[in-house]
């Protein structure tokens, strides 16, 4: 059957007071950017509830991109008719019709948000049960465990037959917190990191250091490619990519080999804390989980983490490989962090990096060089790409071509 | 001239055939290649797939490019074939496939001990899809029906096949789509789809480059050995000109048919209705459960070959069955599959229209083919 509608219900915002209709117009708002190439959907709001009218828009498609979006805690496929027992008897037979397989259990939950509706909701349960049991073949009432729950809603602009609950992500919408900026390498953990951090409604700037000619093309078309990904859940971002090579370079070259990394680490998070200035973001936020790497151990996080006082936020800290690569499934950027190409946090990897470097000697090591030029130059170069029009983030030079 | 061959192959559009000069002057790297040459080729293909893939309604991985639509129909049935050999050897056609995908199948019958069940049409050239349920086994692996015949333009019912496939979930369903795709809207997921074919020529692309669906989850054994490319499937270095001419013809044919699609409906439909009064002509194609720019029809006691050539003189091309078949000058298999006698199979005429056909013209070849038959008629005589 064709559904007309799709019933959106919050997650965590039904729960904000004073600022609720800030939550619900941003998620509403997000929903919209998300569902921006089906130009026939229509939006409509109230307090605890979104509708999309779909008219004719594939619902296959839409419900498989709002499983994505924070904000929702759940939407269902919804049919409306009027609010006139046969017309809604009707559509609830043909709803249940285009889903069950024989054997199936079914039940009827109707609510009347009009109370002027001269039907009881009893009464109108045991009149669409009645209706569907004479009308269909092998299918029972189950109340309490049914295959098919139908939840009718007589409203006074309508009635609405909706089936097929299914769960959004839950969180914040996206914006809602604030702006951070997210250290986004190519690997595994950091776009795991995102996504978890905007389901807490912060909105992210990615930042990737990029290295040519140690590191590729290939490599940054990865990034691109992640960001395009997480982009599916936030709505939107940009990407800043900082010429890194210069600096990589002085490294090697003035700081001891096994504190290369600590120095590494530290340039990076001055220069993300930059671009965070320049941007007006809030904190900044990492991949990183405790004692994964030898970057990853306290001391290591206690020496890189003195270049700033911005928050740092680490939601991954806690988390096993095996937790973080299940999430990356879930979220689409596995697949694209695996691809096999070398990233600037890997090129120059010394042989034994200091698990516990000390802070003062990374300062005493660094103070040789002028780091202060070279990493306002890293920032004043760096290109930003703006995936907030995803055609964007797509090499527009190519378009004529295709 | 008046072209009416469409079926066979398309005229590519000027601003396809501009992208695949410039793609081969400026995206000429290898795209496995480490260097940036390789990687502008392989983010120029990337950017291809994705837009392929959007345009289908699949994902980027979902698409494997193909040399044209006879690899795509061969790796689909063959690479299933040789795939799942261990659990099954029944494959079910339609009597009226095009013969890169029969010929797939008898080979597979013929040298490698596949049983195959070819299923009868009725008159109208349609799959029957309760009739194609009694014929599942145990054993069945594959089901392959075409989605829009060549030679009569019937469409299958591919979303009832697709949804009774549903309740047997170790059959792959192929549909080969070249005739359909772009014309007839075709929901790949929600027919349930496993396998589908394309070829870019006939939507004003190049010949040399076709395109497979592989919904996730399918495996094929690969036809071709060697680097790998195309997620496995089709080893050889890409055809990125092709890809990418590919790419752009299938998204302008489906701007131009969403766009005009239904007035080439409306010209076939008069088309139709004005050979039905023509003398000496018997329609093939019917009205419902037909593409919009195929007609086929018979003028029994003319060879379907001298009609062609006549009409030719007047600087009009069609065509008799389906253009990969016509040398061997045998009747029609599809009329024949519908109930035709031998004397109409033999003496069948294609017209295949275009959005961009000439409509003005389509009277001139009226008053040519109608002169034709009597001309032809009276030498018989």
């Amino acid at each position: 059957m064709r559904f007309e509608h799709i019933l959106v219900r919050f997650g965590e915002i039904s729960t904000k007071g004073k600022n609720r209709s800030k939550f619900v117009e941003r998620l509403r708002r997000n929903i919209k950017e998300v569902l921006k190439d089906f130009p026939a959907i229509r939006f409509q709001s109230n307090r605890d509830r979104i509708y999309i009218q779909l008219n004719g828009e594939p619902h296959q498609e839409i419900s498989k991109r709002l499983t994505g979006i924070f904000g929702i805690h759940s939407f269902s496929l919804a049919a409306k008719c009027e609010s006139d027992v046969e017309e809604i008897k009707k559509t609830a037979l043909e709803a249940i019709n285009s889903v069950y397989q024989p054997g199936d259990t079914f039940k009827i939950s109707a609510r009347r948000a009009d109370k002027t509706f001269a039907v009881p909701s009893d009464e109108m349960n045991g009149i669409l049960g009645g209706h569907i049991l004479s009308n269909t073949e092998e299918l029972t009432v189950n109340v309490r465990k049914p295959d098919h729950e139908i939840k009718v809603e007589v409203r006074t602009e309508g009635t609405y037959i909706m089936f097929q609950d299914t769960f959004g992500p839950g969180g914040l919408p996206a914006g809602i917190s604030g702006k951070a900026m997210l250290m986004l390498s190519g690997g595994l953990d950091s776009p795991v990191a995102a996504y978890m951090t905007m389901k807490k409604g912060v909105e992210l700037e990615a930042v990737h250091f990029f290295s040519p000619p140690y590191t590729s093309e290939r490599a940054k078309q990865k990034v691109i490619d992640l960001v395009e990904q997480l982009s599916n859940y936030g709505g939107k971002m940009k990407l800043h990519i900082v010429p890194f090579t210069a600096i990589q370079e002085q490294i090697q070259q003035q700081v001891p080999e096994n504190y290369t990394m600590t120095s590494t680490r530290r340039m990076m998070l001055r220069i993300t804390d930059q671009l965070r200035i320049k941007n007006g973001g809030l904190a900044i936020v990492t991949g990183e989980s405790l004692g994964q790497v030898a970057s990853q151990t306290l001391e290591s996080l206690f020496a890189i983490n003195d270049v700033t006082a911005t928050p740092v936020i680490r939601p991954l800290v806690s988390f096993d490989k095996p937790e973080i690569i299940k999430i990356a499934k879930e979220i689409g950027t596995h697949d694209i962090s695996i691809r096999p190409y070398e990233d600037c946090c890997t090129i120059f990897t010394p042989a034994a990096p200091k698990t516990r470097p000390k802070l003062d000697k990374a300062n005493r090591y660094e103070s040789f060089v002028d780091f202060d030029s070279l990493t306002q130059e890293a920032v004043d170069h760096t290109v930003t790409i703006d995936f907030t029009d995803k055609k964007d983030a797509a090499d527009k030079s190519l378009d004529s071509l295709l | 001239m008046l072209y009416l061959d469409n079926s066979a192959t398309t005229k590519p559009y000027p601003e396809v055939l501009a992208s695949y000069i410039q793609v081969t002057n400026d995206f000429f790297g290898n795209p496995s290649s480490l260097h940036k040459m390789g990687s502008m080729a392989e983010n120029l293909m990337r950017q291809a797939r994705k837009q392929t893939a959007n345009l289908l309604g699949a994902e980027e991985d979902e698409i494997v490019f193909t040399s044209g639509g006879t690899e795509a129909n061969n790796l689909a049935i063959k690479g299933t074939a040789f795939m799942k050999m261990h659990r099954g050897k029944h494959i079910i056609v339609s009597a009226v496939e095009h013969p890169s995908v029969m010929e797939a199948c008898l080979q597979l019958e013929k040298d490698f001990g596949f049983d195959l069940t070819i299923l009868a049409v009725n008159e109208e050239g349609r799959v029957s899809p309760s009739q194609l349920e009694n014929e599942i086994r145990e054993d069945t692996i594959l089901v392959s029906v075409m989605h829009v015949n060549n030679e009569v333009g019937t469409i299958q019912p591919i979303e009832e096949i697709g949804a009774l496939l549903e309740e047997y979930p170790n059959i792959s369903f192929h549909t080969d789509h070249v005739q359909g795709a772009a014309k007839i809207p075709l929901d790949l997921k929600g027919a349930g789809i496993d396998l589908c074919s394309l070829s870019a020529h006939k939507f004003h692309g190049l010949k040399g480059t076709g395109i497979l669906y592989v919904r996730k989850g399918i495996r094929l054994t690969p036809l071709l050995s060697g680097g790998e490319q195309e997620n496995h499937y089709r080893s050889g270095t890409e055809n990125v000109p092709g890809i990418a001419a590919a790419a752009k013809a299938l998204r302008m044919a489906k701007e131009d048919y969403a766009r005009l699609g239904k007035a080439l409906e409306e010209t076939k439909m008069q088309v139709m209705k004005r050979l039905s009064t023509m003398e000496g002509v018997v329609l093939n194609t019917t009205k419902g459960h037909s593409a919009p720019h195929i007609i086929h029809f018979s003028v029994p006691g003319i060879k379907s070959e001298v009609l062609v050539h006549r009409l030719e003189e007047s600087g009009i091309y069609v065509s008799t069955t389906s253009a990969c078949s016509s040398k061997k000058s045998l009747p029609s298999k599809t009329l024949l599959a519908m109930g035709k006698s031998k004397e109409e199979a033999e003496s069948g005429i294609r017209i295949s229209l275009d959005i961009h056909t000439d409509r003005s013209q389509l009277e001139t070849m009226f008053t040519a083919l109608e002169q034709a038959i009597k001309h032809i008629m009276k030498m018989k005589r």
